[in-house]
């Protein structure tokens, strides 16, 4: 278990004092200003989805990841490229660690023709073996079963992967959630699930959802080990997917990992989260993952005001490029509608 | 001379040898050989690998088998009776069959399990869900009704690129004994087979319920009724050429299917028949299914429940006369 100040109920943040420090870690430096750089692309690109979205271009809803970023990011750099990762929506800075460009993630946002389901699905729906993702479905909980026989899978080709998916505090509330795992833990396969404790499923709290404390007792029910870690802490993410993973890579089978985290949007881009008390917001702001990395760059220093700001430039304009593509594709020809439904 | 459940026992054996990739998750499929012994002696042959027992998860069973699928392995789940397939419908209908479709991948799953009456099996282990499915896209669905298209369909089955559900039926497990010819014996899916030809009316059926169409037949040449039996083999998708080369050629039919009547496999093939081949018909096309009742348990009840010869040749007679 990773140590921790004390015992977290779901909504309750550690005080500043106790946390801000992040997670030791050998890290080197370029490696860290590379996590940077995908944490600020995982905001950045949503702050620009939110904009399109009320210019009236995304087609349904928008979905955020908004201080939840590290548990992303901190776990997709875990991996190995043979590795595969289901990735739910909140996820958007796995898919950009596994190689996915923004303007797929606008494209699909937008329905456009060159995105990666040519209009065919919504949002973060889509997935590339190559680059070690699988497309998710709805149903939460339907991936748990899916990624862990992926590894099982792996494992019988002799691929040496681990199968890594995440599933939010309501998530877990599904049947698949224990069928998966526990079939997971009963074939000893290599994989290993995040839960994402963000505090809400919808407008549903998670005193509403579980009596259990904290998602991670639950790994006992399954033989498995469970660790906690502190979601806003990326470093703190790496290294507890990197046992994770390394573990599974062994063949010592999976492990349930719980994040605390906080959903720092309402559920999609329609809903204000007029549920959520205003406090919470408040002092989940102060331990908002991108700051308290930055913090830790700048007094470590890792880099200087100077290098974040080059890095952030460069985003920006990454993001004019990739916006101005994403527009420029059409919308998918009718008829292709009608095609795909069987492989040949 | 083998038996309709041996023949699924030598697809499974035939398609593990040749091909490394194909291999089982099932409940008692292991040391005990599957509740009605389809995979007696794999897990000897192929090691526990490759035949996997699994905990009472269909839905797990289901979606890890999905996972592998993905991967390029060739996965066949059993479900130990079909009707359990319920418990894992959303992995098969929300995720196999429309993940080609989404984003590209395609998902090379078999499903398999006893379907079927007739055994005073009840409500939960005699039931016809594949009526279900056939709504699903991106799902194939096969129910064989001889040993030979058990096996022929079988093996096309694990070698198809989509999601197959392959229904077996139960009562025909070891009530039919047929030869198999040397070699692989692929049953195409998609095409029907003209189990008899006839010139008077025309019998559209699946499954079981082939055998009462069959054994009406003979007991109607009495009456000098000369039945056509289509066996479709395929749910889904339906051979259309071949109802409606029937049709046309006979131009009153009846479909007999082993299935409550309401939102039936029967009714699809009704309702394509009247679109495409209204002209070539002399009388309505009429349906001989089960009743909309859960499935009863007490010989005289089931027997008043499923379809059986003497229901089949009076109907027939009633709609020769129309």
């Amino acid at each position: 278990m990773a140590k921790l100040s004390r015992n977290w109920g779901p909504l309750h943040p550690v005080a500043d004092d106790e946390t801000d420090r992040l997670a030791k870690s050998d890290l080197p430096r370029e490696r860290q200003l590379e996590i940077y750089r995908y944490l600020k692309l995982n905001r950045m690109t949503e702050d620009r989805l939110s904009n399109l979205y009320r210019q009236g271009k995304v087609v349904g809803g928008l979905y955020s990841s908004r201080g939840q970023e590290a548990i992303s990011v901190g776990s997709a750099c875990a991996l190995e490229p043979q590795d595969i990762v289901g990735p739910l929506i909140r996820n958007l800075g796995t898919m950009f660690v596994r190689g996915v460009q923004p303007r797929e993630v606008m494209m699909q946002y937008m329905a456009r023709a060159d995105g990666p389901t040519g209009g065919k699905d919504v949002n973060t729906h889509f997935g590339d073996l190559k680059r070690g993702l699988v497309a998710p479905i709805s149903m939460l909980g339907a991936l748990i079963p899916v990624m862990a026989g992926i590894a099982l899978a792996g494992r019988m080709q002799k691929k040496n992967l681990v199968a890594l998916t995440y599933i939010g505090d309501g998530g877990t509330s599904t049947g698949d959630f224990h069928e998966g795992l526990n079939f997971a833990a009963v074939l000893n396969v290599p994989f290993v699930l995040i839960a994402e404790h963000n505090g809400y499923a919808y407008s549903t709290p998670a005193a509403k959802q579980m009596r259990v404390k904290n998602i991670v007792t639950r790994a006992a029910a399954y033989g498995i080990p469970g660790e906690m870690v502190d979601g806003n802490d990326v470093l703190a993410v790496y290294e507890t997917t990197k046992r994770a993973v390394d573990r599974a890579r062994s063949g010592a089978g999976p492990t349930l990992i719980e994040a605390k985290t906080f959903r720092m949007k309402g559920h999609a881009e329609h809903d204000d989260a007029g549920y959520v008390p205003p406090e919470l917001f408040e002092d989940w702001k102060k331990k908002d993952p991108i700051d308290r990395f930055e913090r830790h760059l700048l007094a470590n220093s890792l880099a200087t005001e100077e290098d974040l700001k080059q890095i952030v430039t460069e985003i920006d304009e990454v993001l004019n490029r990739e916006v101005d593509a994403a527009l420029a594709s059409p919308m998918p020809p009718p008829e292709r509608a009608f095609e795909g439904v069987y492989a040949e | 001379m083998i038996t309709y459940i041996e023949a699924i026992r030598q697809a499974l054996w035939e398609e593990m040898e040749q091909d490394e990739r194909v291999f089982l998750i099932g409940q008692d499929i292991g040391i005990y050989g599957g509740a009605f012994r389809a995979t007696a002696g794999l897990l000897d042959r192929f090691g526990p690998e490759r035949v996997i027992d699994s905990p009472i998860s269909e839905s797990a069973m289901i979606g890890t088998a999905i996972g592998a699928a993905m991967m390029g392995m060739r996965p066949v789940v059993e479900m130990q009776f079909i009707d359990f397939i319920a418990c894992g419908f959303n992995q098969i209908y929300n995720f196999a069959g429309p993940n080609h479709y989404r984003w590209g991948q395609s998902v090379p799953l078999v499903v398999r399990g006893p379907s079927g009456g007739g055994v005073r099996g009840s409500n939960f282990h005699s039931q016809n869900p594949e009526s279900i499915f056939q709504h699903g896209p991106g799902l194939k669905i096969v129910a064989p009704g001889t040993a030979v298209d058990a096996r022929g369909l079988l093996k096309a089955a694990i070698r198809d690129p989509n999601p197959v559900l392959f229904f077996e039926h139960k009562f025909l497990y070891r009530r039919i004994k047929e030869e198999i010819a040397e070699g692989d014996g692929l049953v195409p899916i998609g095409k029907a087979n003209l189990a008899r030809t006839g010139r008077d009316l025309s019998v559209i059926t699946y499954g079981a319920m082939l055998h009462v169409a069959l054994e009406a037949a003979g007991r109607l040449e009495a009456d000098g009724i000369d039945l056509e039996v289509l066996d479709l083999r395929t749910i889904k998708p339906l051979d259309d050429e071949a109802i409606l080369a029937t049709v046309r050629k006979t131009s009153r039919v009846l479909v007999l299917t082993e299935e409550q009547r309401s939102g039936s496999v029967a009714g699809e093939v009704a309702a394509r028949i009247s679109e495409h081949a209204f002209e070539w018909l002399d009388s309505p096309v009429v349906r001989l299914c089960c009743p909309d009742t859960p499935i009863p348990y007490s010989p005289t009840l089931e027997d008043a429940y499923l379809p059986n010869v003497d229901k089949l040749v009076a109907k027939v007679r009633e709609l020769a006369s129309y």
